[in-house]
């Protein structure tokens, strides 16, 4: 449904064109504009700042001036503590580990959840959907006696874990609106005309199944390489991740912001998520709202 | 319900051992056990990593934080606190006398207040901007899905570095103040502070709530608001009478979401001010607790813990949101 709601033209009327002036046509495109700019603004002056020599940090002209490279040099310069490179990988490992956990362990409570008959599943939809919803402090208090108890601050478990507690439940909602649209009767038609059990999977159900499971792996990992209240309490300077390292962040002038450095590395974060939310944007709106509208 | 009953048999092992004799009745209790072996992991693994932490949060909330009280000074022995923790936020208790002003103790109801501010401000600014984009997105224009592209770019940004940029848009020097003309300390006073965390978050998650919003609105058939207009209801009318109450149940579970996302609200507000004139969140009190003493921090996330459950019992109960009926008897209504 998802997909069919994708394609389909709804709401507003098609206007008749070739009609001597559409007055409604011309105030969508200026609102439509109003929202391009107040979305893509904000972002777009982290981008100008990014490239901004130190010195003129708050030139307000609105494009690139003064462009130099120095912000991504000191990003990265360990001599002032920037750990960014480690805290770069810190993220892929902790975003990419938890996301391949959740969809593993959670691809097979979709499947039961979308296609299977059985008492509680309102009581096991409710304690998932609850679980996404958990205010992370209330884990974050006692797991930080926990971890310090047994001395595993600062190591990828005790990011790892935490994060499952919502990155799971995201997973399983998910993919579970997913799973319900797929065509599963293919797959009995595909045993009918002669495929094996395991022909049927392979052929039929897995490439039906892999670009759902691929979306929700995005959104997986974005939400994960995201968090920051987690990574805040329970990692050090070894396991810090990118929004910490950007949250605390050292410049080449004592005592001032960096504000052009953290530009820089905001704009490093930034970039590829954007870019793999641009290139899969029909699947990504799908799975964001999948399950929530019905 | 698209599920197809009779078909996941085949898939069951169980089924396999006694093939040719399924009543409906077997076939609920094979695909129950089937269910349960398939949902186990993740509610394991939930169970670990969400009821573990909660249950010991709770055991922990009635024992006593031992160290140096910080508001008295003197030494405190660990032990039983029995409800010691929660009146030390709930009545501002700090051993018995009221607690001074300017320790943590006594910010919890200020904490409570600005927390739902928040919630209620930010989340009613995003619904009215989040409607008003999905309309303007849902109709059909050139470019349209450059605007749907455009407003995932503020959702995909992360927390952490949305508040940085808007702590740089609002620095004393910063644009903010430049375009506008004006000197205001954004996050070093008090009602501007909370002003610029809210322009961050309506700017972080409108786009979210506009997509929900959209989804909901591209589940009105065409044909309704044609024959609306063909009984000539003009397009206010039109707007109340059918687009609002169609949307209303993926609105309300979009409103949902966000309240109880903005509940929990930690990143902005402890980024851009560290929680400073009055800008501290619940979340944020945990945290900075939690340096003081665990115990008395286990009380206070409970008490957070509880604080949301309440709100989302109240919406599901009482407003309609109903986001487990709309995933559990979700999909092929149209």
């Amino acid at each position: 449904m998802t997909t069919a709601t994708a394609t389909r033209t709804h709401v507003a009327e098609v206007p008749t064109r070739r009609k001597a002036f559409d007055w409604g046509q011309v105030r969508t495109y200026i609102q439509a504009a109003i929202i391009l700019v107040w979305c893509l603004l904000p972002a777009y002056w982290m981008i100008v700042t990014a490239f901004r020599e130190v010195a003129y940090t708050y030139d307000p002209t609105f494009w690139f001036t003064h462009v130099s490279l120095e912000n991504f040099r000191t990003v990265f310069d360990e001599s002032l503590g920037n750990r960014f490179g480690q805290a770069l990988l810190n993220s892929l490992i902790v975003a990419g580990i938890t996301t391949l956990i959740a969809l593993v362990v959670g691809v097979f409570a979709a499947y039961a959840l979308a296609r299977l008959n059985f008492r509680f599943k309102f009581l096991v939809l409710g304690f998932i959907l609850g679980a996404s919803m958990f205010p992370g402090v209330a884990l974050v208090t006692p797991l930080f006696q926990l971890f310090t108890n047994i001395g595993w601050i600062g190591t990828y478990q005790a990011l790892i874990i935490p994060n499952i507690s919502f990155v799971l439940p995201l997973t399983v909602y998910t993919l579970t609106s997913f799973f319900r649209e797929m065509p599963w009767e293919l797959e009995e038609s595909a045993r009918i005309d002669g495929c094996t059990q395991g022909q049927a999977f392979r052929k039929i159900i897995l490439p039906l199944a892999a670009p759902a499971t691929f979306t929700t792996a995005i959104l997986a990992f974005i939400s994960a390489w995201n968090e920051f209240l987690i990574a805040s309490q329970l990692s050090n300077d070894q396991t810090k991740t990118v929004t910490v390292a950007i949250a605390s962040f050292a410049g080449s002038e004592p005592m001032q912001e960096p504000y052009t450095a953290v530009m820089a590395a905001g704009t490093l974060v930034t970039i590829p998520l954007v870019l793999l939310v641009l290139i899969f944007q029909r699947k990504i709106v799908a799975g964001l709202t999948a399950g929530a509208v019905k | 319900m698209s599920t197809d009953v009779t078909k996941k048999a085949p898939t069951t092992e169980a089924a396999h051992h006694m093939p040719g004799r399924e009543s409906a009745d077997r076939k609920q209790v094979t695909q129950g056990r089937w269910a349960s072996v398939l949902l186990a992991p993740s509610l394991i693994l939930l169970g670990i990593v969400i009821i573990y932490p909660v249950v010991n949060a709770i055991i922990m909330s009635f024992q006593k934080d031992s160290g140096l009280d910080p508001a008295t000074g003197f030494f405190v022995e660990g032990g039983p606190a029995g409800f010691e923790n929660y009146t030390h936020w709930l009545l501002q208790q700090c051993n018995g006398v009221p607690c001074p002003p300017g320790t943590l103790g006594a910010q919890f109801w200020d904490s409570f207040g600005v927390t739902f501010f928040f919630t209620a401000v930010t989340v009613a600014l995003e619904t009215v901007l989040g409607f008003w984009m999905a309309v303007i997105m849902a109709r059909s224009f050139r470019g349209r899905s450059a605007i749907r592209a455009a407003v995932l770019v503020p959702w995909a940004i992360p927390t952490a570095v949305t508040a940085k940029l808007w702590f740089f848009i609002f620095a004393f020097q910063g644009i903010a103040n430049q375009l506008f003309n004006t000197q205001i300390l954004w996050t070093g006073s008090e009602w501007p502070a909370k002003w610029a965390i809210i322009i961050a978050d309506v700017w972080k998650t409108t786009p979210f709530m506009a997509l929900l919003i959209l989804a909901g609105l591209q589940l009105i058939p065409d044909e309704v608001y044609e024959a609306a207009k063909v009984d000539g209801a003009s397009a206010w009318q039109r707007f109340t009478l059918i687009t609002l109450p169609l949307v209303k149940p993926a609105l309300m579970v979009a409103i949902l979401f966000r309240v109880l996302d903005a509940l929990r609200m930690f990143d902005l507000p402890y980024i851009m001010t560290q929680g400073a004139n009055g800008t501290s969140t619940l979340s944020i009190l945990v945290v900075q607790q939690i340096r003081q003493g665990f115990n008395t921090a286990a009380a206070l996330s409970t008490i957070t813990f509880l604080v949301i459950f309440i709100v989302a019992f109240i919406f599901v109960r009482f407003l309609g949101a109903n986001a487990v009926a709309a995933a559990s008897t979700g999909g092929k209504k149209k």
